[in-house]
């Protein structure tokens, strides 16, 4: 396989985990419930996990000598390769799980198709990260259909965080040649829109109209939030370069 | 130099049914089924080790944990990740989960191929009743979820089907 491709790849695998990760990070202590508190961070915790094996392996493919501490904090956002979805802020706690749950029901079925990848280490690091994801789309799904067909103020809000993030969905699906070497995300789409339409069926909530997608985070064109997220995940990194534990 | 005599490896897994899971301590490292195999590199052992979760914290404690034991056994190792095949909560032993049991945490179920178990039947580790509810799928570690029993009315964690 094309080393380049695998790098970027890995890079868009490792970025939108650990994105997401730092986002969710930032309920930590302010969630609306204890166990929502712990699901936030263990949720936060899995996917941190799943960043650094993919960006270990983005490093080893690449060859330049750059680990996976490296690549998360030497970076600047330019050079993120993560989903604009898990960029987006995490609102209300309809916005954060509206957004994980678009995520998770993609994420999920990936993982489950890289295991069965001809590139043994992608294929051991989505296999061992698609139990987790299971989990995590589990709760994710629960969440918007307790939201969704709970009370009309839920609802509201349920419903205005699917449509206000609805547009980033698109990049999902939007494969390269990069990703078309790694993967077939075109194939994921039916199975992920079937999930959400029954979801969202089971929510009283409205299937948001197809808009416009805005794209291009998985080449490094992300909206302005990517670098406040990364002036705080990186700032000790930044401020001490080489400190350690 | 004089070799030194070889091990016999019940005896090295053995020693390492001694080392504790750091966040689990009832179960050890050979309990929780992380250790994959032993194999001697020249003069040093190689411990294959296969992570329970992705982003465990303890994983790393547990390395250190397993060469700093076989050191004090004169032995000297390292440890090397492998993660395919994924680590299951199949691989815990029978002891393991008799000893998760008597420490108050719900052993796991099997899990179900692909599909995740947020299992309706957990016994009570207290009481034994198997009218329970499932709190959160997330518990105070990675590897555990929050359960409260309906019957004796405690709340427990279940190691969950992985």
């Amino acid at each position: 396989m094309d080393a380049e491709a695998l790098f970027t790849f890995n890079l868009r695998m490792g970025d939108s985990a650990l994105v997401l990760s730092q986002r969710l990070g930032e309920w930590c202590g302010h969630g609306p419930a204890l166990e929502e508190d712990l699901a936030l961070a263990n949720t936060a915790l899995d996917l941190l996990g799943h960043a650094r094996l993919w960006l270990s392996l983005a490093g080893e493919v690449e060859g330049r000598g750059r680990d996976e501490d490296q690549l998360a904090f030497l970076r600047d956002a330019g050079e993120f390769r993560n989903l604009l979805l898990v960029e987006q802020p995490n609102g209300d706690y309809a916005a954060t799980m509206a957004r994980q749950y678009y995520y998770d029901a993609w994420h999920h079925p990936l993982l489950q198709q890289l295991a069965g990848a001809a590139e043994p280490r992608v294929a051991a690091i989505a296999a061992k990260a698609a139990k987790e994801a299971a989990y995590h789309l589990h709760r994710s799904r629960e969440w918007v259909i307790r939201l969704g067909d709970g009370t009309e103020e839920s609802h509201r809000r349920m419903q205005a965080a699917a449509d206000e993030l609805w547009p980033f969905t698109g990049e999902m699906f939007a494969a390269d040649d990069a990703d078309r070497a790694c993967a077939d995300l075109a194939a994921l789409r039916p199975g992920w829109q079937a999930e959400v339409a029954a979801t969202f069926a089971r929510a009283t909530l409205t299937l948001p109209a197809s808009a416009w997608m805005p794209q291009g985070g998985k080449q490094g064109v992300h909206t302005e939030k990517l670098g406040y997220i990364l002036a705080e995940m990186q700032f000790l990194q930044r401020a001490y370069p080489g400190e350690r534990w | 130099m004089v070799a030194p005599a070889p091990v016999p490896p019940a005896e090295i897994w053995r020693w390492l049914e001694e080392v504790p899971d750091p966040e689990v301590p009832v179960l050890s490292v050979v309990d929780l089924g992380i250790v994959r195999e032993l194999r001697w590199q020249g003069g040093e052992l190689v411990v294959t080790v296969t992570p329970t979760y992705s982003g465990c914290p303890a994983t790393a404690v547990i390395a250190r944990d397993i060469e700093g034991a076989l050191r004090a056994h004169g032995i000297t190792a390292r440890t090397e990740t492998r993660l395919a095949p994924p680590w299951t909560t199949d691989w815990l032993t029978a002891k393991g989960r008799d000893a998760l049991r008597q420490f108050g945490i719900a052993p796991p179920g099997s899990p179900a191929g692909e599909l995740v178990q947020i299992a309706p039947l957990v016994a009570c580790p207290q009481c034994g009743a198997r009218q329970t509810e499932c709190v959160s799928a997330f518990g105070s570690t990675p590897c555990k979820a929050l359960y409260r029993c309906l019957a004796c009315r405690e709340p427990f964690d279940y190691f969950k089907p992985h």
